[in-house]
């Protein structure tokens, strides 16, 4: 069928399954959103800012597991995408950006608002087209929706010239791509995943140590399959948060700079690890030579380039993590780890999660969410005390539960990313766990849930600080708070959410917090802010100082 | 260590500024790149030696293989291979000096391939070593300037770095 490349690019959204596009046009995409003008079955939500139309298209892939699409105008519209790629980037989240570009003959002439975005996020995508000629609209899309799925997901980047979306094409969706030099491997090596069953049958004191991988490959199944059936431990990272059930008696939360006492004792000491679509980050493993000194390693991931990048590991396997943990967990040995579990139970006793002091607590505002919303929230989070609050006092039992910004750490990540989520599961509350500071990064995105009646839920954990920067100002540079102090000058919420036309409430005692979280849940057709003014001077503990070991943790 | 490696890649814009860049945030260091098309239209070969342990160069492999455009990736590491390099070496040649270097030249296999009244431009191909070696020799007579290319590689034997090979 003959079209022109916008109409192409629709169509081959349509090919896709695609049903949300967040964007924000301007003169490069005119001829795109000429044709959503008329295009009723992709909804289209217009941010009011590409760095919330990326997150929020993030948001939405976290949640539902497909791939988010988000579009920008040329130059300033593509460089305001920046952010929010490369934190998909880190955390290998499926998306396509289509960025719109100047006219390929203005191309190299410093054109009006011409940026070289292939070339600008080519450390951040998993790969980037600049398209000059129209024929290849089918492939170069029907090649990017495969490449940001499949393997270790990740964004891809489409920069489409002005005159390529004007030009005449004869359209047809290809059924299949051509990628010979592209072929992720999905099954683990079976003589790989027979010796790492032997060496878990060996195992004393077995721990899985996994992380996002499981939640992108849905083996939430397996990985339960395999610690029952090996009876053995499991410490969640904050990206596979939700891929083990939280409140199953052999989770332990999770581990690193603000994890449990017992999963970092438990990484101490375990005689074998099995870690599991999980990459060794320095905020897990502290002082790399010292994590886990007795422990052999058995590594899956679907990246080869992750075996080997940070430990080496006795027993590689490369594959998708709900295939080769499925396998094992049918060669592993029936066992019971009676001592080993009895150990792990008493470091339970012995350093339970808390907190100390009165006042309004951050740790009961979200273990008072978790039980208002029986568990079943979608929680989103900023970047800060919060996100790591979040993390430690919600427990999830589902995969995609939990959607944060792990790798990059994106301050500004979580408001756009939960108006996504719920475009995503509009059947599901969904609750930005936020900071003060982190809120004010991306605050617009007030317009765009009030506009397309989003209802998230935002609870703010109002410090009037950057209080993750003061914390370490006050515990590793002699309280010396440079600034950090957000007090003076931050709005009030209530009135700001109000001027948005959405609903605000405010909390200053623990007597308020669940009535006002019932409040928030009732709100069904625009977003609800809450701002909780917590005490301020609350650390996240327990605390494994950056490049430290277990033997340094603080506990408060 | 020092290894060769060739990278086959598709023919297409972009490829070389995507191999380099890796290379660049991934704290690999580059001593020399050759880069140039083949046999076939579609595939571009670059050989690139960069220096580092084993396991740097497993990660480098594995980095690359990431990129799209990446066909296969070969260190040349255990196998006997021929590798060139090929320099331009400009170098005062007052009349006095002339015959000591012509014969230089001779012993090593090289060229003048441009004559001047007080210069000489010599054209030497070989292993690192052996351009290593010449242009010690002749910096006693003074190098004006000097330009060598990367080195390239071919496998010794029947066995090519084929897509599927
Ligand atoms: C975009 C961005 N800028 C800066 C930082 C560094 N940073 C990490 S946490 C933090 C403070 C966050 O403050 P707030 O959102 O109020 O959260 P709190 O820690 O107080 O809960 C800062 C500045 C970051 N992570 N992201
Ligand atoms: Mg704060």
């Amino acid at each position: 069928m003959k079209m022109t490349g916008a109409q192409a690019l629709i169509e081959s959204l349509r090919g896709e399954g695609v049903e949300v596009i967040f964007g924000y046009p301007g003169g490069s995409l005119l001829p795109i959103y000429d044709v959503l003008y008329d295009t009723k079955d992709i909804r289209h939500i217009l941010v009011r800012h590409e760095q919330g139309a990326a997150h929020a298209a993030d948001g939405y892939a976290r949640a539902s597991g497909k791939v988010g699409v988000c579009m920008a105008t040329s130059g300033p519209g593509a460089t305001n995408l920046v952010t929010g790629i490369a934190t998909a980037h880190m955390d290998s989240v499926p998306m396509v950006a289509i960025t719109g570009q100047v006219p390929t003959f203005a191309i190299g002439k410093d054109a009006f608002q011409e940026a070289d975005i292939t070339g600008i996020t080519m450390p951040i995508t998993k790969h980037n087209y600049l398209l000059t000629d129209a024929k290849d609209i089918p492939r170069v899309l029907k090649e990017a929706f495969h490449i940001a799925r499949s393997g270790r997901p990740g964004p891809v980047l489409i920069d489409f010239p002005r005159d390529v979306q004007q030009a005449e094409l004869d359209f047809e969706y290809p059924e299949t791509v051509d990628l010979p030099a592209y072929r992720p491997v999905l099954n683990g090596h079976p003589k790989m995943i027979q010796r790492a069953a032997a060496v878990l049958d060996a195992a004393e004191r077995p721990l899985i140590y996994g992380g996002g991988g499981v939640n992108s490959s849905n083996a939430q199944a397996e990985l339960l399959a395999l610690a029952e059936r090996a009876d053995i431990p499991v410490t969640m990272t904050l990206m596979g948060k939700g891929g083990f059930p939280e409140d199953h008696e052999l989770c332990l939360g999770m581990p690193g700079m603000h994890g449990t006492a017992y999963a970092n004792y438990a990484l101490h000491e375990a005689d074998v690890i099995i870690a599991v679509g999980t990459r060794f980050d320095d905020r897990v493993t502290g002082k790399l030579d010292m994590f886990a000194q007795n422990a052999k390693f058995i590594h899956v991931d679907i990246d080869p380039a992750e075996i080997g990048k940070n430990v080496a590991p006795l027993v590689p396997i490369v594959g998708d993590v709900k295939r080769v943990i499925g396998e094992l967990s049918k060669k592993a040995a029936r066992t019971k780890h009676p001592e080993w579990l009895k150990t792990v139970a008493n470091w339970k006793q012995q350093y339970p999660m808390g907190w100390k002091g009165d006042g309004l607590k951050p740790q009961l505002i979200i273990q008072e969410i978790h039980r208002a919303t029986d568990g079943k929230a979608i929680i989103v989070t900023e970047v800060g005390q919060n996100q790591m609050w979040a993390a430690q006092w919600y427990p999830c039992r589902e995969t995609r539960q939990f959607i944060s910004s792990g790798g990059l750490g994106t301050m500004g990540y979580g408001f756009p990313a939960a108006i996504g989520a719920k475009v995503a599961r509009p059947d599901r509350q969904v609750w930005d766990i936020a900071g003060d500071g982190s809120i004010q990064m991306n605050i617009q995105e007030m317009a765009t849930a009030v506009h397309g009646k989003i209802a998230v839920k935002i609870a703010v954990l109002n410090n009037g600080y950057l209080g993750m920067v003061r914390q370490w100002q006050t515990l590793f540079f002699d309280n010396r708070l440079s600034h950090t102090d957000l007090a003076v000058g931050t709005p009030d919420f209530v009135k700001l959410v109000e001027a948005y036309g959405g609903v605000g409430l405010r909390v200053t005692e623990e007597s308020q917090v669940r009535d006002a979280i019932d409040k928030a849940a009732a709100v069904d057709d625009r977003p609800c802010l809450i701002d909780f003014h917590i005490s301020r001077d609350e650390n996240v503990m327990p605390m494994v100082p950056a490049g430290g070991t277990v033997d340094d943790m603080l506990v408060d | 260590m020092k290894h060769t490696i060739s990278v086959l890649v598709n023919n297409r814009p972009g490829v070389l500024a995507r191999t380099a860049s890796l290379f660049a945030r991934r704290g690999f260091n580059i001593d020399s790149l050759a880069v140039s098309t083949t046999q076939d239209p579609d595939v571009s070969r670059m050989t690139i030696v960069v220096d580092g342990p084993d396991a740097v160069l497993e990660q480098i492999s594995k980095q690359l293989y990431k990129l799209m455009d990446v066909i296969k990736v070969l260190d040349h590491q255990d196998e006997a291979v021929v590798n060139r390099e090929l320099a331009l070496i400009k170098v005062d040649a007052d009349a006095s000096v002339r015959g000591e270097i012509m014969q230089t030249v001779s012993i090593f296999r090289a060229n003048i391939v441009d004559v001047a009244d007080r210069t000489f431009i010599i054209e030497v191909t070989g292993s690192a070593d052996k351009v290593d070696a010449l242009a010690a020799l002749l910096q006693k007579y003074g190098i004006k300037e000097m330009m060598r290319t990367g080195r390239i590689v071919l496998s010794r034997g029947p066995r090519t770095a084929q897509r599927n090979g």
